[in-house]
């Protein structure tokens, strides 16, 4: 089975500063995995070089065999750090962008979500607050059906009860044939839906490990592990 | 309602000891068919591939079987259930008197207590 996602010796530097280095990983089909890591450790990097935003200065990252490009995001589900949309525009407008730009993307499913989260398809998005545009922008990503989901932080701006309702999408939308990538710092809300998660530090992977193998291994959550592995201060 | 988790332990176990006690608590009867791993990660909040781990592990225990073509179902030997059970309560009680003798009672007064809070009881039950 060819793997959703190959990183070979993927390395990023700006000009002396390694962003990236040497990293090597392969992601399978049908997996939830956590990206964390510190702040600067690299995990917006990765997800910039995975949807072709960064090039790489080393190395090679492809996509179900593709390397970066618009046939490799047909099949990745980007949620970005930031939003991108043009914020005079309605959601029920953006809807239809996305249902022009995705072949994949399910109008039905992005209205359904919309109204579970009680958000006015007329709003515009500047009239929303942050949370709700991050609310929007993650049913967006959500509606379609892809192969490989890339979610940048999508729990930070959000309040608690519609976490939750993120968490119990993404789990609705579980498909063994599709990978959910997730980079966050609320580990302890995600552990629990996790397969697998990624430490990075400074640009390098420093482990690779399902959940239940830090749990059994360690006797401890993956959330007290990280906080003792990226300590910031002795006692 | 996502279920509660302790953080030392890996979940997968955790999700094979709710699931064996709602057997042995009778919440789910003998030969019942139990909901897809699909709706039970999504009822306890976890990775699907976790409660799949943890309903393969309870069938190789012989607790769930599954049929090919119609899902997973409990066991319908009462033989092993009845022991499940008793298992389950010798672990309580073993906590039990891990705690009473952590506290400095002895067995033969941590019994006696008990025997005293039984008669309370039936005494309330009674009236």
């Amino acid at each position: 089975m060819r793997p959703i996602l190959e990183c070979r010796n993927l390395t990023k530097k700006y000009r002396n500063f390694s962003a990236l280095s040497g990293l090597d990983l392969t992601l399978g089909k049908g997996e939830i995995i956590g990206l964390l890591g510190p702040n600067g450790s690299g995990k917006t990097t990765l997800i910039k070089l995975i949807n072709g935003l960064l090039t790489p200065t080393e190395g090679s990252v492809l996509i179900s065999g593709l390397a970066p490009g618009p046939e490799s995001k047909k099949l990745v589900s980007y949620l970005p750090d930031r939003t991108y949309l043009n914020r005079h525009m309605r959601v029920r407008e953006i809807v239809n962008f996305y249902m022009d730009f995705y072949k994949d993307f399910s109008r039905e499913k992005a209205f359904s979500m919309l109204d579970s989260l009680d958000i006015d398809q007329r709003a515009r998005l500047s009239s929303l607050s942050k949370g709700t545009r991050e609310k929007v922008q993650l049913v967006l990503v959500m509606s379609r059906q892809a192969d490989l989901y890339v979610l940048d932080e999508p729990l930070g701006g959000v309040d608690p009860a519609a976490r939750d309702y993120i968490l119990h999408t993404i789990l609705t939308n579980y498909s063994e044939d599709a990978s959910v990538l997730i980079s966050t710092h609320l580990i302890a809300d995600i552990e629990n839906i996790l397969d697998r998660v990624l430490f990075l530090q400074k640009g390098q992977l420093a482990l690779n490990a399902t959940v239940d193998e830090i749990r059994g291994k360690h006797g401890k959550s993956v959330d007290t592990l990280f906080r003792e592995v990226f300590k910031c201060w002795q006692n | 309602m996502p279920w509660n988790f302790d953080d030392d332990r890996p979940i997968y176990l955790q999700l094979m000891e709710r699931i064996r006690h709602d057997i042995a608590a009778g919440v789910y009867k003998p030969g019942d068919k139990i909901p897809s791993v699909r709706d039970l990660a999504l009822d306890a909040a976890v990775n699907p591939n976790t409660m799949q781990k943890a309903l393969s592990e309870l069938e190789r225990a012989g607790l769930v079987h599954s049929q090919r073509t119609s899902g997973r179902y409990i066991t319908d030997d009462r033989t092993l259930i009845q022991k499940v059970r008793k298992e389950l309560a010798e672990e309580h009680i073993c906590q039990f008197l891990r705690q009473m003798q952590h506290l400095g009672f002895s067995n033969p007064e941590t019994l006696e207590l008990i025997e005293k809070k039984l008669e309370v009881q039936n005494h309330e039950t009674d009236s």
